[in-house]
């Protein structure tokens, strides 16, 4: 007992300690999806400490870098909410800032503090989610494309969102598990406006989703990466930087880019920019960290880590960056005679009104409600329950007998 | 009967530590991959020392467990003596009721309603960024007491309450009956919770997502948000040690102590 | 002896604040979006929703795997928490180590590993192919739900049934043996009624975290079903429908608990018939 004692106070004492030491410094506080930012393995550099230096340098002061992660746009959303957060920076996709806009969520960034914007290709200017520019600087971006397996899949059946409904390959297909994206896969396949207010056109889109139903193995999200590579499934779809990454342990992985019978490009696009978040406490040091950020070092060394596309021409037209991707990897991150922002507008999505959520989300559930569990668990549980109460029963009787016998 | 008792625990403990067998193994692997096996690699090892966000987030995790756990037993096994002394039939179930609360909900709406209540709490108070180490210890705190009490209430239903009477018969104050008699016979039940709520708090993931602020990040937290990209090998690596050193500590506490009770055997004899 | 219902009053009072200010304060926001629509106006609606028979199969459903599960539980975690409780009392405490460590992993490894084991081209299909046998298909069924659950929560209910039964005195079982019961019935009328309080404990801590949780129905299952967990999870986290994620898990906790309460009356009737 004494012993557990000695701990719990060298743990008390660690904990204030900690928070002394960071008090006294500079902090800026960032918000960001998890494994979204070089982070010095492998002998490359390591942007948070990079800036520190930086920082360090041109100001003369010690600044801290606070990173700190999130998964999803939604968990982020929810944190911002509470309004009790602290963060300077964040980095939500195009929908979220669109939201969060709407919701006088974020501060307008001050350009002028941010000379390193001019690296920005005018490619990702004036897109739907921040058409006057004030609110966000893009970060990376990217497109949704089908990824298979050559050893199982014949090529003949690949180029367009039908190879997730072949029944030749039912049982090795995965959909994503989230209501938004696999509802985008089945509108992209029949070419219905993925931001449209029309339920019924919803409503065609679930029919489709529970037509492919019957095939899938799995509504699956980070799941993917190991059963994709290991074999397991043989198709699926997910981003073109994460393809490449799962690319590197199966070499006998594949993707493309589906198309419609036009031979179009149809498949989600998306941007993820830094913002500012509503009552920042350092807009300040928000600034100068996103600015350091668009700069060429760290701007390449991230783009290298996340390997998803970057909107900044200082790396994409940087020859040592061009190189180290390959020829192969630039071909699928930035596809040639594709006009991002021609297609952004239409193909991106945007964000639903509430209405919409909720009828998304109800067709999302009947869906997965419709795939029935088997017998056995019901049988099972009823014969638990009739087995308690019968016991429950013979119990009282015995009592009761016992008691007249006292 | 005696050998079929140890095949019976063999399987189990295959069955529990296949899974950990599994971790190892990828913990090795040369590429970054935790799906397809493809060489023999001590790199993520090498690599996890380099990641000081890892370490931090480990060390965060770990006060934040044992600092939670050592409270909520504290609090729990006290208030389950108390509980159990209490004359109403009726407050007693009233309160074990509530207590049961957080183990039933599930942890988004735990997480999210105390992110709530944090929040309106420090907003009349006029406070900002009140979401911090001590919010996310309140939450771990909260959702750990039912399982205290939970494993320390069957003890004392269990004891001879004669005892405690006896003791105070024989001049104990109450205090020191509860000290001499009823600890030591509830201590099994408040280990037992002791241990459940530690590794209940070293997990959390959704409570402590939604509590936490301030750039106090913990290890479930920092592995949950790698999910969109990849959950790489280092986080297996990082696993695999900590997995190590406890076994390790294990045995040479049990190598230990069977010592001690050997060579007390022999003294008695 | 009159200072002892003070004394009892004064052991609970900090453990009945502490519940006042964070259990049932966080539960009043629970309760007011449960009751309100988006707008904040009182509605009735998220609750009367509820009882769509799509819903109502969605509670049904986790209850029955729940149910399951902790039958499961119960049957493995007994013979082994007697087991254990049998051995010398410091290989007990390195068994029950043993049971918990591997809960100190982390949950998302743990359940990437159990994947790599179960899926079709796992460890365990390998294993089955290479000596020649025909695979079995265990991913995203039923089953791997249930072995997940199994899985994850056996340490909870070993742990209880394990405390009361190392108090079980070996002379005891002598005892009963030499009066001529058969192992049976020792075990029926001794072992058993000695450990009921710690079988309850156990039940109480496997149900409950089974019925409501998402994870595990997700990884092992496929995702290709919905428990209740899951759906609750969703309405917070893409439908941002606080109102209806709110409501059903008032619903959840009210079935909890008038299942739990239905169970303590029987185990103060036990303890009645001890004392």
């Amino acid at each position: 007992m004494k012993k557990l004692i000695v701990v719990f106070a060298l743990a008390i004492s660690f904990v204030l300690f900690g928070c002394e030491n960071a008090a006294e410094k500079k902090v800026v506080n960032v918000y960001s999806w998890g494994e979204y930012i070089s982070d010095g393995s492998e002998g490359t550099l390591d942007s948070n400490a990079a800036f520190e230096e930086y920082y360090f340098e041109k100001y003369g002061e010690e600044i801290e870098v606070v990173y700190t992660t999130y998964a999803s746009n939604e968990d982020m959303y929810a944190k911002l909410k509470s309004g009790a957060s602290g963060y300077d920076v964040v980095v939500p996709s195009d929908y979220m800032i669109a939201r969060l806009i709407n919701e006088n969520m974020l501060e307008k960034i001050d350009f002028s503090s941010i000379p390193n914007y001019a690296n920005i290709s005018d490619e990702f200017k004036g897109l739907y989610y921040d058409p006057t520019d004030e609110y966000s600087i893009p970060y990376t971006y990217g497109m949704v494309g089908v990824i298979y397996n050559s050893n199982f899949v014949d090529d003949a059946d690949t180029g367009k969102w039908d190879l997730m409904w072949n029944e030749k390959y039912a049982g090795r297909i995965l959909q994503f598990n989230n209501s938004r994206d696999a509802f985008g896969t089945a509108m992209y396949k029949l070419g219905i406006d993925v931001n449209t207010n029309d339920e019924a056109e919803w409503r065609r889109a679930l029919e489709e989703l529970k037509a492919q139903q019957p095939h899938v193995q799995g509504y699956v999200m980070d799941e993917i990466y190991n059963k994709m590579e290991s074999g397991e499934a043989a198709i699926s779809s997910y981003y073109a930087g994460d393809f490449l990454s799962m690319y590197d342990n199966n070499d006998a992985l594949g993707f493309y880019y589906p198309v419609n019978d036009e031979g179009e490009i149809v498949t989600n696009l998306f941007v993820d920019a830094y913002c500012i978040p509503k009552g920042a406490p350092n807009k300040e040091l928000a600034e100068i960290y996103i600015d350091y950020m668009l700069s060429e070092e760290p701007a390449i060394a991230n783009a290298e880590y996340i390997y998803y596309a970057s909107p900044n021409k200082a790396v994409y037209e940087n020859e040592v960056y061009i190189e180290d991707m390959g020829e192969e990897a630039m071909k699928v991150l930035y596809p040639e005679n594709f006009n991002f922002k021609a297609n952004y507008n239409k193909l991106s999505y945007h964000n639903l009104n509430s209405e919409m959520l909720a009828l998304v989300n109800g067709l999302w559930e009947e869906l997965k409600i419709s795939s029935a569990t088997g017998e056995t668990v019901y049988v099972l549980a009823v014969a638990i329950i009739v087995a308690l109460v019968g016991y429950g029963v013979f119990h009282t009787i015995q009592k009761r007998r016992r008691e007249k016998y006292y | 009967m005696k050998a079929l008792t140890k095949i019976y625990t063999a399987l189990i403990f295959i069955i529990l530590y296949a899974p950990i067998a599994v971790m190892v193994l990828f913990s090795f692997n040369s590429s970054n991959s935790t799906g397809v096996f493809t060489g023999f690699s001590t790199y993520w090892y090498k690599e996890l020392f380099n990641d000081p966000a890892t370490l931090e987030a480990l060390k965060n995790t770990l006060v934040l467990a044992v600092s939670s756990s050592l409270i909520a037993t504290i609090i729990g096994t006290v208030a389950a003596v108390g509980i159990s002394k209490l004359k109403s039939k009726h407050t007693q179930n009233a309160i074990t009721t509530v207590t049961n609360i957080p183990m039933m909900n599930p942890d988004i709406v735990t997480g999210i309603s105390m992110m709530l209540l944090f929040v309106f709490v420090s907003a009349a108070l006029g406070m900002s960024q009140t979401l911090s180490f001590w919010t996310v210890l309140i939450a771990h705190i909260t959702f750990n007491l039912p399982y205290v009490i939970l494993s320390v209430t069957p003890k004392i239903r269990q004891m001879d309450k004669h005892l405690t009477e006896a003791a105070m018969d024989l001049g104990c104050t109450p205090f020191q009956a509860f000290c001499k008699v009823e600890f030591p016979a509830i201590l099994p039940g408040i280990i037992s919770g002791l241990i459940m709520a530690f590794t209940l708090s070293l997990d959390d993931f959704v409570i402590s997502y939604f509590t936490t602020g301030n750039g106090f990040e913990t290890l479930p937290i920092r592995i949950y948000s790698m999910t969109k990209k990849r959950v790489t090998p280092d986080m297996y690596a990082l696993s695999t040690l900590i997995f190590i050193a406890v076994l390790v500590l294990l045995i040479l506490s049990n190598v230990a102590q069977g010592d001690g009770t050997k060579k007390k055997a022999r003294a008695k004899k | 002896m009159q200072s002892k219902p003070f004394m009892a009053r004064l052991m609970a009072a900090p453990h009945v604040v502490w519940s006042i200010l964070f259990i049932i304060a966080p539960m009043l926001f629970v309760l007011y979006y449960a009751f309100t629509d988006a707008s904040g106006a009182f509605t009735m609606s998220n609750i009367t929703e509820l009882a769509s028979p799509s819903y109502l199969t969605i509670f049904a459903r986790s209850g029955a795997f729940a149910l399951v599960a902790t039958a499961i539980c119960l049957l493995i975690a007994y013979p082994l928490a007697y087991a254990i409780s049998r051995a010398n009392p410091k290989k007990q405490k390195f068994y029950i180590m043993l049971i918990m460590l591997p809960m100190w992993m982390n949950f998302l490894i743990r359940t990437y590993s159990i994947m790599a084991i179960i899926e079709d081209t796992g460890f365990v299909n390998n294993i089955l192919t290479s000596i020649g046998l025909d695979p079995i298909h265990m991913i995203n069924t039923d089953g791997a739900v249930i072995f997940g659950m199994v899985y994850n929560y056996l340490p909870y209910m070993v742990l209880p049934i394990h405390t009361v039964l190392s108090k079980l005195d070996n002379r005891q079982l002598e005892a009963a043996a030499d009066l001529g019961c058969t192992p049976a019935q020792t075990f029926f009328k001794v072992v058993m009624p000695h450990s009921r309080s710690g079988i309850i404990s156990g039940i109480t801590m496997v149900f409950v975290p089974s019925v409501s949780t998402f994870y595990i129905s997700q990884k092992l299952g496929g995702s290709s079903f919905d428990l209740i967990g899951d759906t609750i999870e969703r309405q917070f986290q893409t439908a941002y429908n606080y109102n209806l994620g709110a409501a059903m898990s008032l619903v959840l906790m009210v079935v909890i608990l008038i299942s739990m309460a239905i169970m303590n009356r029987y185990s103060d009737e036990e303890g009645s018939v001890v004392a």
